[in-house]
């Protein structure tokens, strides 16, 4: 790293990661994305919001989540020590909470009490329920057509917390066309509504503010490892779809270059079929949903169909903080298939008792890849994004089980 | 090439401007349509290059824009046609498209070829003045002029910015939302207008919702043109499409012309 990039604060002013980031949205929007900043600014430097925020985190969420030492999966794997990030453990049961949290508490400095968001696994979309019952707030989250039916628990547990779900039928029916509703959405009712958006994606400054709210996984897993192992980890493996539990754990390891950062993407059927959901590994760039970033297009500048058996990565961009540090090398990037994301799901199933989501078994699959060839004595940590029990049906489907 | 601001030039003249999907429902549709729409009184015609997320759109021009995609409709595709448009109608041409395939083109190379296809100006919904200092500047160098967009939840501040960079004319967005035609106007809309007019000295188009000459006419009453999209796509749909969008045409010019008129005596 050198010694610019050490010193250089990310983004800069006007949003921009490098080249990448931005502001690309409707000029209707654009007023809403400076209250936006300028709520989170004062929000930042008022220790009463924190002190809410943080308190809530632990009486609500649960945290800290727990470091987990995967011991029986480390002997299995005969290499590195493996400590699970146990995100799976926070309340709804994944990582989504935490911005959830701080977006929702964003929104009652804004006056705006009407939420609308996009999910594609139903986890963000789930927090976002959940957190719109706890603060009082109306709720309305976007989701494509092909989600619903494949995650029908979460579609449920939305309903169940008072949220309208809308299902969404155009485009690819998924995560991107979610995300295309809620835009037009909130441009219809910027006024009124926050855009409670769930991922490093989208225009300046959600990247940052999600970002953000996101860095407690990491401040927490290197307190942890300190404590408990008095040194930083080697290495941590992180599954990336746009990529916001991989930036919350790798935000406080950035500056160690000691620390090998590793980003798995969605490789889908396989990186040569062209069905898969690797913008990083096998896209490049463009602006897709208010931001410059690597995108999975075609040679006409149109956004191509993704496929992953990952709901939660079946998505074509990816945030612009993650490009950046891919263009600089300090962040490595990676495809795992569908294939092998359920040997990953399996494996830790069997070996820890652990059901991890779909999502973070890409994670947990290339990390059973690399650790042999680690030594026993290196320390590697897996950010368990999410719980799996929204998987189980499309699990069992593709694994040949009966529910 | 045609220039955008000598449409505005005639004096108590309103601009009519049309959108079309090019390739929607077919490329011989926007060869055959455009000169007709021309015909009928349009001074100035965008040509729109489909996207695959057009966030800006409602649902008429998604659908618009996914069937055009769907019949292999590319930008060069849309330059081809824009060239042989430009060749036979004698007013103005933009593209309006999102920043995405502009990018992927190249902008250097996409100016370049706008303008050798008589293109004279572009419109992109997703480009504010904070992403644009590229393109306005590409596009200067090539004449085409880069229109900026406004809509009723800029701020004074942002009016200022865009009073300061729009070429060609200012577009203002009637309501905060997507395209797509709609029965009413906002109560606002005057004020809105006005209050840009006291900052800019480009003409002032006012676009989205705009689907009868009466909504046309009421916008005229304080704008320098309106622009007319959803409601024209709409029409293409129909069967025997080429009298109704004659005739729609030719009753939002009259009504405009109306207008025109009776801005001239209360002036």
């Amino acid at each position: 790293m050198t010694e610019n990039e050490n010193t250089m604060k990310l983004p800069d002013e006007q949003g921009h990661y490098g080249p990448y980031g931005g502001k690309f949205v409707p000029e209707t929007l654009m007023p809403a994305l400076s209250e936006l900043e300028l709520v989170y600014t004062q929000a930042c430097a008022d220790p009463n919001f924190w002190e809410q925020f943080n308190a809530l985190c632990r009486d609500y969420i649960g945290r800290p989540t727990p470091l987990y030492h995967a011991q029986k999966l480390s002997q299995k794997l005969c290499g590195a020590q493996i400590l699970l990030k146990r995100e799976d453990l926070a309340h709804t049961g994944a990582h989504k909470i935490n911005n959830t949290l701080g977006q929702g508490l964003l929104a009652l400095r804004m006056g705006k009490r009407r939420i609308i968001a996009e999910t594609g696994a139903g986890q963000h979309g789930v927090a976002v329920a959940t957190v719109c019952a706890m603060l009082g707030l109306d709720c309305v989250v976007y989701m494509g057509e092909e989600d619903i039916q494949r995650q029908s628990l979460n579609v449920f547990r939305m309903k169940l917390l008072g949220a309208e779900v809308r299902s969404v039928s155009s485009g690819s029916r998924t995560l991107k066309d979610a995300i295309n509703e809620s835009i037009r959405d909130w441009v219809t009712n910027v006024r009124t509504t926050h855009y409670l958006l769930g991922s490093v994606v989208g225009p300046h400054p959600y990247p940052m503010i999600v970002r953000d709210f996101q860095s407690i996984i990491g401040k927490e897993t290197r307190e942890q490892l300190i404590e408990a192992h008095g040194r930083l980890p080697d290495c941590i493996v992180a599954c990336v779809g746009g990529g916001s539990n991989a930036i919350g754990i790798f935000h406080s390891f950035i500056r160690e270059p000691g620390v090998k950062l590793i980003g798995v993407e969605a490789g889908g059927l396989g990186l040569g079929k062209g069905e898969h959901a690797a913008p990083l590994v096998a896209g490049d760039p463009g602006v897709l949903h208010g931001a410059k970033s690597y995108l999975l297009q075609d040679e006409h500048g149109q956004v191509r169909d993704t496929r992953s058996i990952a709901p939660g990565l079946d998505y074509p961009g990816v945030g612009p903080e993650h490009s950046y540090y891919k263009d600089t090398g300090r962040i490595s990037y990676v495809a795992v298939t569908d294939d092998q994301a359920l040997e990953g799901f399996k494996l830790l199933a069997t070996t820890e008792g652990i059901i991890p989501a779909l999502e973070p078994a890409h994670a947990v699959y290339h990390a059973s890849q690399i650790a042999p060839e680690m030594g026993k004595d290196k320390l590697m940590v897996v950010n368990l994004s999410g719980r799996g029990d929204k998987d189980i049906s499309i699990a069992a489907e593709v694994l040949g089980m009966s529910l | 090439m045609s220039s955008i601001k000598d449409i505005f030039n005639k004096k108590g003249h309103k601009a009519l401007i049309a959108y079309l999907t090019v390739g929607y429902p077919s490329v011989e549709a926007t060869l055959e349509m455009v000169p007709l729409i021309a015909s009928s009184g349009c001074d100035l015609v965008e040509l729109g290059i489909p996207f695959s997320d057009p966030l800006a759109d409602g649902t008429t021009i998604q659908r618009a824009s996914y069937h055009a995609l769907q019949q292999g409709t590319t930008p060069e595709l849309c330059l081809e046609v824009a060239q042989k448009l430009s060749a036979e109608v004698g007013i103005p041409l933009v593209f309006m498209t999102y920043f995405n395939p502009v990018h992927r083109y190249g902008l250097d190379a996409f100016c370049r070829d706008c303008a050798l296809a008589g293109i004279s100006g572009l419109i992109v919904p997703d480009l504010p003045p904070e992403e644009g200092a590229e393109l306005e500047e590409i596009s200067r160098s090539h004449g085409i002029d880069l229109i900026y967009l406004l809509a009723p939840t800029s701020t004074d501040e942002r009016i200022a910015l865009v009073a300061e960079r729009s070429r060609g004319f200012i577009y203002l967005v009637s309501l905060t939302g997507v395209t797509g035609a709609r029965d009413t106007l906002p109560q606002e809309l005057e004020s809105f207008v006005s209050t840009v007019r006291k900052r800019a000295r480009q003409p002032l188009c006012v676009g989205f919702g705009i689907s009868t000459a009466d909504l046309a006419r009421r916008a005229a009453k304080v704008a320098d043109g309106v622009i007319v999209g959803s409601r024209l796509i709409q029409l293409l749909e129909e069967k025997d499409p080429a009298p109704k969008v004659r005739s729609f045409i030719e009753s939002l010019r009259s009504a405009l012309q109306i207008q025109s008129m009776i801005s001239g005596t209360e002036r």
